[in-house]
């Protein structure tokens, strides 16, 4: 058990009447990594998480969550998991502590809920009725039902949607600090190339239902290997070259100009390009 | 990375019992009812209120008996006001926790199914036997009516009360599926509840002044039933003659009515109850 994967998924396939959501996908998510679904809209990323929670049933394919066909699993199963999904607009006249405090019941090994509360930063809010919270506070206040059960898999459907840059930061704190401690393997989706940037050990890009890409931010859409762009002027006239070693090439350029050359710049292509261009390759 | 030393791994601990988390729902349940100004008022004031209302509206005395007009309303009002805590309040409760995302969040934890119907039970039976004491605590004051001291009247009501409670909590269940959206859910409960009360002799009193059809229409259902039980309890048998059969309350007939709702009512449930809301497929 120690190192199986906390999910494995081969040939996903969900069809919605005609319409193909997800389209024989696999994933591998190993115990303890932070993964990333990255992807527009309508790609089918809420479609494969409701799948690996057991809310949707699949058209075809494999799926083993903790170990278990989220379709067929029982209880215990649930146990291990935490769930934050898309968007919620219950609990309403509930206050946070007792909200966290009751779904901490349904555990057999909780979290305390005033340290769950403490750590998504609601303390100051504990008293509060849901309905008076911020929608940032209330997407703390989601994670937080989701990690009071202590689950060894975490789900976060586009947990930002809708914040401003600062409360998106903020956010990404506290995902980092509440799962770093405790080693939670973490699938979360989103729709922000930074925010898998900045969370994910790993990236899987989705578009149509298909994975473009699925691999560390650092190689995304092989930018790690792709060639540099070397750039200058010459007496006006914008040149450039595409190099494996842009430092012969400048070398090369320093001798020829016999000191500096005339508006160097080095690119290689931003993550955002490669995204860009992954979720542009791909149909019309 | 290993699970393996994570310290909270192994050792399969107590799983938690549903009667307790049911309870704990039941509690949850009650704090949400009664922080609601709208269910507060619609679901559990309306019928107190109406019967202040009609009550101090309808005047005289029956003849051959010395109940009033008010006092014959009261027994009525708490049928009403039951069937309103019940069939009511959980098909509304039940529609907006199915459009909400409350069902679907349960769904996602390892809570146990029937803690959450225990926890509707819990706070149908408290909301029901509030309303029973708010209808009655007013028909003593403002009209008179004494409590039954004899102990058969008494057993009259419980079973009564726990039959028509059974029953009409199991068709509120299930006409929550009928509603779309959770704005449609509080009219799709309201209109058969009114349409019911009416056929049921509650706001056309005595019963026996119903046109024939409406009567029979209302012979159909349990709130007429848990409403003659309950005048059977609260008022002298000289009022008999007000009843459609103007010789006997009928008691044996009344058990069987809301028996057959609440096993028919179970399996309406049963097969009709979704767990899903309409995007989830
Ligand atoms: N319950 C549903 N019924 C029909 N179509 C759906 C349903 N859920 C999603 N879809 C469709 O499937 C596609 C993928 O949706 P979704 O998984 O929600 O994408 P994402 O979460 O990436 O935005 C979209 O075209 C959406 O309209
Ligand atoms: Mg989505």
């Amino acid at each position: 058990m120690a190192n199986s994967p906390a999910v494995r998924v081969r040939g996903l396939t969900k069809r919605y009447g005609d319409k193909v959501a997800v389209d024989a996908i696999d994933l591998d998510i190993p115990s303890g990594q932070v993964f990333a679904l990255l992807g527009p809209n309508g790609a089918g990323k809420t479609t494969t998480v409701e799948i690996l929670e057991g809310y949707r049933d699949r058209d075809g394919g494999e799926v083993s969550v903790l170990g278990e066909d989220p379709q067929r699993a029982g209880r215990r199963w649930r146990y291990g998991i935490g769930i934050v999904l898309q968007e919620a607009s219950d609990l309403s006249e509930l206050t946070v502590l007792e909200t966290v405090r009751h779904f901490a019941r349904y555990y057999p090994d909780p979290r305390n809920p005033a340290e769950v509360i403490a750590d998504v930063g609601l303390t100051e809010q504990a008293r509060s009725r849901v309905r008076a919270l911020s929608g940032g506070q209330r997407r703390r206040l989601d994670v937080a039902v989701g990690i009071v059960g202590n689950p060894r898999l975490l789900f976060l459907d586009e947990p930002t949607t809708g914040f401003d840059p600062q409360a998106r930061r903020q956010f990404w704190e506290l995902i980092r600090s509440v799962v770093q401690e405790r080693g939670t393997t973490v699938l979360l989706t989103t729709h922000y190339l930074e925010e898998a940037e900045a969370l994910a050990d790993r990236i899987a890009i989705l578009v149509r239902g298909k994975i473009v890409a699925d691999s560390t931010p650092a190689s995304l859409g092989g930018r790690a290997e792709a060639k540099a762009v070397v750039s200058w002027s010459d007496n006006g006239e914008e040149r450039s070259l595409e190099s494996d070693d842009p430092g012969a090439v400048i070398a090369d350029l320093t001798a020829r100009y016999g000191g500096t050359v005339p508006g160097l710049k080095v690119t290689r292509p931003s993550l955002e390009d490669v995204y860009l261009k992954l979720i542009g390759s791909e149909g019309p | 990375m290993s699970t393996v030393d994570s310290p909270r791994q192994p050792a399969p601990l107590k799983d938690p019992s549903a009667t307790v988390l049911g309870l704990h729902r039941g509690v949850l349940e009650l704090k949400s009812f009664f922080r609601e100004w709208d269910q507060v008022v619609f679901t559990f004031a309306l019928p107190i209120v109406l019967l202040a209302l009609l009550g101090s509206l309808f005047q005289g005395v029956y003849e051959g008996s010395t109940v009033t007009a008010a006092q014959y309303l009261v027994p009525s009002m708490i049928a009403a006001g039951v069937a309103s805590a019940t069939f009511v309040n959980l098909g509304i409760g039940i529609g907006l926790d199915r459009d909400d995302g409350t069902l679907k969040r349960l769904r996602g934890t390892p809570m146990p199914r029937s803690a959450y119907f225990l926890g509707k039970v819990v706070m149908v039976l408290v909301i029901s036997i509030a309303e029973v004491v708010g209808i009655l605590a007013l028909g003593v004051l403002l009209f008179d009516v004494t409590l039954p001291t004899d102990a058969t009247r008494w057993v009259t009501f419980s079973w009564v009360f726990l039959l028509g409670v059974v029953a009409c909590s199991f068709l509120g269940i299930a006409a929550s599926s009928l509603a779309r959206t959770g704005r449609s859910v509080s009219a799709v409960m309201n209109l058969p509840y009114v349409v019911l009360a009416f056929v049921s002799g509650i706001f056309y009193t005595p019963v026996s002044a119903l046109p024939e059809p409406l009567a029979r229409l209302g012979a159909v259902f349990p709130l007429k039933w848990m409403a003659q039980g309950f005048r059977s309890v609260f008022l002298p048998d000289t009022i008999l003659p007000q009843e459609i059969v103007s010789t006997s309350w009928e008691h044996g007939r009344t058990a069987l009515v809301l028996g057959a709702w609440c096993v028919g009512g179970l399996i309406l449930c049963l097969a009709t109850f979704r767990w899903r809301g309409r995007r989830e497929r």
